[in-house]
């Protein structure tokens, strides 16, 4: 496809922004200044001052003697690209490719974007007017490459939208500064007497790049189309990305869903097409105002079936608020992975485990709703010690490693702590005899023999446990232990469990 | 007289039972629990799947010897191959502890919820899905709405739900089928043998609907329950200590 470009140049951006902010400026003139080298340098003018003749680079004490009244105010340092960056981000609703292009333009890739406003005299005419109508002065201009579209915004005379194919015509007649050159070699190119781009493009290249350098051949390139220039995006785009912009602003939940119901359609009619499904996906409101409200969900297993994505988002539209209406939504699916299709073959009613595609969707909307990290399956692991003797599964389908030992007796209920417990005990390696557990004795009836759990001594220093199971004179079944040998001074006996 | 008007009421209750959503359950459909005896408390003799069952737990022995007797059940509605959750807010379970019920444990989902509240609202989501075997939720106190919104999320789906009541202030009135407590009894091991033996405990069915009340002494005894009858000395009971 035929790749389009527009350039838009903010030519006061700081001070009609500034402007914006203090309405009683609109009538004053005044000029941002910063120090530079010991000297008080104006870095931006508004247009009242520029046209008393200040401009920019000059000092700031020259400037009040040609204009007695100007209002001089400290530069805010950066703001130029946090303004750029937010208007690139308002921007987003005529392409999802828009660049911010330092100090005071944005550079919008439309490719195939005009259409959707009628052409592309309505589309540059209505990003114009509605950015004037916020208060912004803007030329923009629209052509084949970013370099000729930067060129034609800044020093274009004619018009400025260029057709495909005809840039290199209309740059002819623009002076070098239009090639976004460096000052060193714009100054030699003046003393050489080149003041149009037309007076030296026939040159040879050879002899352009011995004078000029190789960044000079560079830049004429990417305004003649040779040279590929990457944009460095504001928001890189998804792979798998939906847009939806709306006519009329939304403001309904009605028409949330119908819109998330349309992108959903859109998104897994492709992924279900590619054999993939979701893993997590984004969705992104813009509002009137400038807002913009994003959620996410998440799932188990990929999935592609559109009933199931709008659950899990109808779960969260009512943390969407559309105030004054939302005026683009965008689906973003962040990750994707291969469907299993035997997940398919699976489903049904009866029989089903843990593959279930049923079960993965119930434990997305719980996930959604209450974390998925309140979502817990065990796996079993070949270590000795109670607490460490499972770990955690990472997802659905993780088969178990190892078996799940039944050989040694282990509690139904095991205490997240010990608790300490007061033991009599007839023997040294004797079970307990009774011991007191919160208050109330316990008289050991029946007892099983030791079973001696020793720590990792890889992983920690300390005491072994010699665990008993014991059962008082009402059957009540207990997991008690003794840390440490009975001799020792600091073995302390500790209840653990209890048995079914 | 007596007879047909017997007949009459036992008729009319079944009606009403299937009014209030409680279908007659299709033995060959479930097939055995492996209850033994206790299955016959219920109504048709059959225990009741697709439905709610209320445990009390007052200590936490109580909720041990219930864990046993759930996992033993969960075994049986668990064969099909369908996966169990698994609510709390506060988990004591050890779940490899369940694989001595021959219930393997990475087929149970634990849910660790914030509040009582989340634990009712997670289980009638998970009570909307068909396919699992069982739900399984510990609280402390549900009000007469709350498990009328649990029985009728089952009535579709036709999933076991249990309700594990650790604690509970009070027992009011619900719609779950049954109120079951289980408490543990002293283990019986043959003449002479040392040591602690299987674990036995005592069923107290408080309430079945439409069914008969009662109290059982069961056993798990070599991967299945055996109800018990009679009273078997105990010959070890002196004998307090192996080895």
């Amino acid at each position: 496809m035929n790749r389009r470009f527009v350039s838009i140049w903010f030519r006061h951006l700081t001070t009609d922004w500034l402007t914006l902010r203090r309405p009683e400026l609109k009538t004053v003139p005044f000029v941002f200044v910063a120090a530079i080298r010991n000297k008080v340098v104006i870095t931006a003018a508004n247009s009242l001052a520029e046209s008393q003749g200040v401009v920019q680079g000059m000092a700031a004490a020259d400037a009040k003697a040609i204009v007695p009244g100007l209002e001089v105010i400290p530069d805010i340092p950066g703001q130029e690209e946090k303004l750029l960056k937010a208007l690139g981000a308002w921007c987003i609703r005529y392409s999802p490719q828009v660049a911010v292009d330092l100090p005071n333009g944005l550079v919008l890739d439309i490719s195939g974007c005009a259409h959707l406003w009628g052409g592309e005299r309505g589309y540059l005419k209505e990003i114009v007017t509605r950015l004037i109508s916020k208060g912004y002065d803007v030329r923009a201009a629209l052509t084949d490459t970013v370099g000729a579209s930067w060129a034609i915004a800044r020093y274009g005379k004619i018009k400025p939208i260029i057709e495909p194919g005809e840039h290199p015509d209309a740059l002819l007649t623009l002076p070098p500064a239009a090639l976004r050159l460096d000052p060193l070699i714009l100054d030699r190119l003046q003393k050489l007497g080149f003041y149009t781009i037309k007076s030296f493009i026939g040159t040879g290249r050879s002899a352009l790049r011995r004078r000029f350098g190789q960044d000079f051949i560079l830049r004429l390139d990417q305004a003649l189309g040779n040279e590929e220039e990457v944009l460095q995006l504001l928001q890189p785009v998804e792979p798998y990305t939906e847009r939806l912009p709306c006519m009329e602003p939304i403001r309904t939940r009605t028409g949330i869903e119908i819109a998330i119901k349309t992108l959903l359609e859109s998104l897994c009619k492709r992924l279900a097409a590619e054999g993939k499904g979701v893993r997590t996906a984004t969705l992104k409101c813009y509002r009137v105002d400038g807002e913009v409200i994003e959620t996410a969900i998440g799932t188990n297993l990929a999935s592609n079936q559109m009933v199931h994505l709008f659950k899990l988002f109808e779960l969260k539209i009512e943390l969407i608020k559309p105030r004054l209406g939302i005026e683009l939504f965008t689906l973003e699916a962040a990750k994707v992975e291969e469907v299993d299709p035997e997940q398919e073959l699976l489903w049904s009613p009866e029989g089903c485990g843990l593959e279930d595609t049923a079960l993965a969707e119930l434990l997305d909307r719980l996930a959604n709703k209450i974390g998925a990290d309140k979502i817990h399956r065990y796996l079993p692991q070949e270590r000795y010690w109670p607490e460490q003797s499972f770990k955690l599964a990472t997802s659905l389908n993780e088969k178990p490693a190892a078996l799940w030992r039944k050989d040694r007796p282990r509690p139904s209920l095991l205490l997240p702590r010990p608790e300490k417990i007061e033991v009599t005990s007839l023997l040294p390696d004797n079970p307990p005899m009774l011991f007191i557990y919160k208050g109330t004795r316990h008289v050991i009836r029946k007892a099983d023999d030791a079973e001696r759990i020793e720590r990792e001594w890889w992983e920690d220093q300390g005491l072994h446990r010699d665990y008993y199971v014991v059962e008082d004179e009402e059957g009540r079944r207990y997991w008690v232990f003794r840390s440490g040998h009975y001799a020792d001074a600091d073995s302390t006996w500790y209840l653990h469990g209890f048995f079914a | 007289m007596l007879a047909a008007k017997k007949d009459i009421v036992k008729q009319l209750q079944k009606q009403i039972l299937q009014w209030e959503g409680f279908a007659p359950p299709s033995a060959k459909k479930v097939g055995n629990i492996g209850l033994g005896e206790i299955e016959s408390a219920f109504p048709n003799g059959v225990f009741p799947t697709g439905a709610i069952h209320e445990m009390v737990c007052p200590t936490p022995e109580h909720a041990a010897a219930t864990g046993g007797l759930m996992a033993g059940i969960l075994q049986s509605l668990m064969k099909q191959g369908g996966a169990c959750l698994w609510i709390s807010v506060s988990r004591t379970l050890f779940p490899p502890a369940l694989s001595t019920f021959n219930v393997a444990p990475d087929r149970v989902i634990f849910i660790d919820a914030k509040e009582e509240k989340q634990v009712l609202w997670v289980m009638e989501q998970a009570l909307k899905c068909e396919g699992l075997a069982a739900v399984i939720a510990e609280v402390k106190e549900i009000s007469i709405v709350q498990s009328r919104r649990l029985q009728l999320a089952v009535e579709s789906s036709r999933v076991t739900g249990f309700l594990l009541r650790h604690d509970p202030r009070k027992l009011g009135a619900n719609t779950c089928v049954a109120r079951w407590q289980i408490s543990p009894l002293p283990s019986i091991l043959a003449d002479g043998l040392p040591g602690v033996g299987f674990p036995r405990w005592e069923v107290n069915l408080l309430r079945v609907r439409n069914g008969n009340p009662g109290s059982w002494k069961l056993e798990w005894i070599d991967d299945r329950f055996i109800v018990r009858h009679e009273q078997v000395t105990d010959g070890v009971e002196e004998k307090r200590i192996a080895g």
